[in-house]
């Protein structure tokens, strides 16, 4: 039997096609760098377990240029990530209501950034001074 | 109807997303960034001794728990349906990589923070 042929729309590179399927494939794509992250940080905890040497060769590792470079590219997307998160917030939290009134979009985003920037404050100064 | 299992795939997966955009940045900063290359961070901050109290304590323990563990769950949940973005149309077998590493990720995390004692 004949096969029938139909033609189906090439879907290779759809996301290249348009800005907005750009930025959602590079924060879809911030979860790669975030896996890695999180099995760089696994593998410094099972260094820590075996004692200091193991603990200060991992440390050592990390000022590897290959290292250094993943971690910004990391930073960028994981950074965008943070921003999309708090960006779609107001449609993906639960209703949230102050005195009966849906809460105003940018309230939610903008303390959503707010936190973001007070645990990243947080965060530096407990690691550096205390 | 069976039920779904994705509430609970997707709860993980947002508790990863409110965790990392809190946390993520500053931690890659911090850990694999500023404190390598020794500027804005003291060499001693992330000295064996400090680290070593800190996954010590109950409370640093549960902190890299849970960033260990919701990190991973929050990545392979985007991944996994991440895959039909990319061609590529998944079946069971993917999900059971993707959230069994995650899984695994969390055991190992849990018994090297319990190796290490209190």
């Amino acid at each position: 039997m004949a096969q029938v042929k139909t033609y189906v729309r090439p879907m290779r590179g759809w996301w290249r096609r348009n800005p907005y399927f750009v930025r959602y494939m590079i924060r879809e794509g911030s979860s790669v760098f975030l896996a890695i992250y999180a099995l760089i940080l696994l593998v410094g905890l099972w260094r820590l377990s075996q004692g200091q040497a193991a603990w200060d060769a991992w440390r050592a590792a990390l000022t590897s240029p290959i290292s250094l470079l993943f971690h910004w590219l990391a930073l960028l997307t994981v950074g965008y990530h943070a921003y999309t998160w708090w960006k779609v917030a107001p449609k993906t939290a639960p209703d949230l209501r102050l005195a009966g009134r849906p809460l105003p979009e940018m309230v939610i985003t903008g303390g959503g950034w707010l936190a973001t920037l007070g645990a990243s404050a947080l965060i530096y100064i407990i690691v550096r001074w205390m | 109807m069976k039920r779904s299992h994705e509430p609970i795939f997707w709860s993980l997966f947002g508790a990863g997303g409110v965790l990392s955009a809190l946390v993520a940045p500053i931690l890659i900063f911090i850990t694999g960034i500023i404190a390598p290359i020794g500027l804005w961070m003291p060499e001693q901050a992330l000295a064996y001794s400090r680290v070593l109290d800190f996954a010590q304590h109950w409370l640093g323990k549960l902190l890299l728990l849970a960033v260990i563990s919701l990190f991973l769950f929050h990545a392979v949940h985007r991944i996994y349906h991440g895959l039909h973005d990319l061609g590529v149309h998944a079946g069971t077998g993917a999900m059971v990589v993707a959230y069994g590493s995650a899984l695994a990720g969390t055991l190992i995390a849990a018994y090297l923070l319990l190796a290490i004692g209190f």
